[in-house]
């Protein structure tokens, strides 16, 4: 079936066609043709943002709480460059985007029109990849393939690049095909002899474990259940990266909560000292690594990633597989079953006890007060006040992420949304409308710092229109926290423009965006002004003033290993918590 | 205990031996596809020594990107993988790995002079079997072709007789017997 339409109601109908619901945008000049085929339709509905950054970072929300892509459409010239920051961090956290860009006429192209930017060239860096479509032949097909590129193999952002005159042209649609394209191909299926080899290494391994990653999400719920059953098959430790959470439950046993520069001692330990690591779909990210003259140097490892540029790019690994994590994890419980593999149960044992010491370190203890809230303690409240609710986490970055993603515990998949690679502040307001765009009844949050969310504040007033009730629950320690933090561990406490100076009153700016505004000062008062934050039917800023003082930890400091953890100093002593035994291993 | 640096990113890695690889890259003829191997090469900060490109067979829209490059064994790995991770690259193949590989290069060598300079510039262009593609009375132009190191000798040996400027193509590389890529 192919009918004839203007290229402007193609972009719509293939939208439509690939089952888009929702289209994060702004208008503009070189967009107003597409603009006007949105007018005459209601299978799409198009949500007006307040800056394009925040309608990548809205369809991140989207995409990565529901699995589908994201889609985002913007003007040419400014509305491309402003969507640059967020295709950067979709890029990175592999995040399925199809943006789609109007530009200047053809026969304007190169000339420095009014609007004009070189898209394509702009964000070829930052996509997976990009299309300047200059023929309205190629128009139906270019679209179809920016949905398959996005969302198959490691995901990532697209980007369309539609002249005007294109827009305007007639041609004749077609509808999604398979893709005949002979250069993309990504593999799936893992090679079973090295996957074979894999579980050999793990049914010898004596101090196994576990590292999981944003890859395991990206594969889809199969992977998540595939994993819970391969950990509870081989009774290892699991631990995961920032992206990973919510793959495996943190109220599970065999968790040992987030490795890396502010993981537990337990996960980045037993990192250090495992003799076989088992990486699935993460990226030894230097987050993760710290040292890596000095990163796990006895182990045997093994990494599972549909990107075979991942795998030996950091990290020499011993069994390197390329394939999609639910299919490689798979193939693992199947030969690991059909095997019948039985670990060395004494060892397995002794390793679990060695983990249970450094458990016992408790490093994510901080000191409580009644008088101040602390970051933490408002975080394991929300925590505690949540969990029973259908709940969606987004963030922003800096060191209220860190404590949200220790103290926040997730047990299912596509709760998480925060920007790990590119680590950009002003993501997690605009994720948060995308979430609870994608699911109205759910409880999103985005918990926040209050350096962060000014970034891109302007989007509570999209949340507003569209009627989204979305928390932005603000952990406001009056500083770029994070910033601060190395200042003083790094630069002999010289606190340059780090310091939140003139921040607006949280309260009267929720009311001047019609949303509603609740402050919140002592320990005492949280739990009930948090019950307000969720029983309020509007989008609420809620500005949790805590103690600016608190450093987030424990930690890696720079240049060092896994084993050279600085913990807070609420945490138990060496002395108090290692028998002579495990003193041996620290 | 390392002394603790003022950085929040590991201190970078003691520098290793880097090893020459010719890359051969299929790529779809399409615009844009040169910048996007050249911008992967710029952007993560890899050497490119060589870089030839031109169209193989045109009914398919195949182009063929031959590329030197240098690296230690794990980058020269990295370069592979990212070139193969771009969605227009078809296959890249090691040259230098396969180690059954043809790898030649055109130069054209202008050279002024005259009398004794100027026999000599042409007994050596013949015993280099190089061409005269043009000549005037104070002047030759060569054409030479083989590998890298044959041509720098040659170019190098024009310079005393008055070596004007070269214009050389960059590596064309292809693999012996009889199967193609």
């Amino acid at each position: 079936m192919t009918e004839e339409m203007s290229g402007a109601e193609m972009v719509i109908r293939a939208l439509a066609d690939q089952g888009v619901k929702h289209l994060f945008g702004y208008p503009g000049g070189a967009v107003l043709p597409i603009y006007d085929a949105i007018f005459a339709q209601d299978k799409v509905q198009h949500i007006l943002v307040r800056h394009e950054q925040g309608a990548v970072h809205a369809a991140e929300g989207y995409a990565r709480s529901t699995g589908k892509v994201g889609c985002v459409l913007v003007t040419s010239g400014p509305g491309a460059t402003n969507a640059v920051t967020g295709l950067t961090d979709a890029l990175m956290d592999s995040i399925p985007i199809v943006c789609i860009t109007g530009q200047v006429p053809t026969h304007l192209i190169g000339n420095d029109a009014f609007q004009e930017c070189d898209t394509v060239g702009i964000t070829r860096p930052c996509t997976k990849h990009n299309y300047l479509v200059k023929r309205i032949e190629d128009l139906p097909r270019v679209l179809h393939e920016a949905f398959y590129i996005a969302s198959s193999g490691r995901p990532g952002p697209v980007v369309v690049d539609i002249p005007k005159d294109i827009q305007f042209a007639k041609g004749v649609y077609s509808k999604p095909k398979d893709f005949p394209h002979t250069g993309y191909k990504p593999k799936l299926k893992g090679d079973i002899d090295k996957i074979k080899q894999a579980i050999e290494l793990m049914a010898h391994a004596k101090r196994p474990l576990f590292y999981t990653g944003g890859g395991v999400i990206n594969s889809g719920k199969h992977a998540s259940d595939l994993l819970r059953e391969l950990v509870k098959l081989t009774g290892f430790p699991v631990t995961s990266t920032l992206m990973g959470l919510g793959a495996f439950p943190a109220a599970d046993p065999q968790w040992m909560g987030m490795l890396g520069m502010h993981g537990t001692l337990e996960a980045n330990m037993a990192m250090h000292d495992c003799d076989v690591m088992i990486c699935i779909g993460a990226r030894f990210d230097d987050r993760i690594t710290g040292r890596l003259d000095a990163f796990s140097p006895g182990s045997k490892k093994i990494h599972v990633d549909i990107d075979a540029s991942s795998i030996n790019k950091n990290v020499k690994v011993d069994v390197g597989i390329v394939g999609d994590c639910a299919h490689v994890l798979e193939d693992m419980v199947r030969l690991w079953r059909s095997g019948a593999k039985h670990p060395d149960k004494k060892a397995l044992g002794d390793w679990w006890k060695q983990i249970d010491k450094w458990r016992s370190r408790k490093s994510l203890a901080y000191r409580r007060s009644n008088e101040v809230i602390k970051p933490q303690y408002a975080i394991q409240r929300l925590y505690e006040l949540t969990k029973d609710r259908d709940t969606y986490i987004t963030t922003e970055v800096g060191q209220h992420q860190m404590w949200a993603a220790q103290f926040y515990n997730f047990q299912e998949p596509n709760r998480w949304m925060t920007s790990g690679g590119l680590g950009t502040m002003g993501y997690g307001l605009p994720a948060s409308v995308g979430v609870q765009l994608a699911h109205p009844k759910s409880l999103v949050i985005d918990i926040a710092g209050e350096a962060s969310v000014l970034m891109t504040m302007q989007e509570i007033s999209t949340a507003v229109q569209y009627r989204l009730p979305v928390k932005i629950f603000i952990i406001n320690n009056k500083y770029m926290g994070m910033v601060r933090q190395w200042q003083e561990l790094l630069h002999g406490g010289r606190y340059s423009e780090s310091y939140s100076e003139a921040l607006p009153d949280f309260v009267k700016l929720a009311e001047a965006y019609h949303a509603h505004g609740i402050r919140c000062e002592k320990p005492g008062d949280l739990d009930h002004a948090i019950k307000e934050m969720i029983d309020v039917d509007k989008p609420v800023l809620f500005d949790c003033v805590v103690d600016p003082k608190e450093n987030c930890f424990p930690m890696i400091p720079s240049g060092r290993a896994h084993n050279e953890m600085i913990l807070g100093d609420a945490a138990e002593s060496l002395d108090s918590a290692i028998t002579e035994a495990g003193k041996v291993m620290v | 205990m390392n002394a603790p640096t003022t950085s929040h990113y590991p201190a970078a890695p003691t520098a290793q031996k880097a090893e020459s690889h010719t890359l051969s890259v299929l790529v779809d003829n399409e615009p844009g596809v040169l910048a996007r191997v050249i911008g992967l090469f710029s952007g993560r900060g890899y050497n490119i020594e060589s870089l030839t490109v031109s169209e193989t067979e045109h009914a398919k829209h195949l182009s063929l990107i031959t590329v030197v490059t240098t690296g230690t064994p794990m980058v020269i790995e990295q370069i592979k993988n990212q070139l193969d991770r771009l969605v227009p690259v078809h296959r890249v193949v090691d040259m230098t790995l396969s180690g059954r590989s043809i790898e030649r290069e055109l130069a054209m060598v202008k050279v002024k002079g005259k009398g004794d300079s100027r026999v000599e510039a042409l007994r050596l262009a013949d015993a280099f079997r190089a061409r005269v593609i043009d000549a005037t009375t104070e002047s030759f132009v060569f054409e030479i072709t083989g590998k890298s190191d044959k041509i720098e000798q040659f170019v190098a040996l024009m310079l005393p007789l008055g070596l004007v400027e070269v214009s050389r193509t960059g590596i064309a590389a292809i693999a012996r017997g009889p199967e193609g890529m």
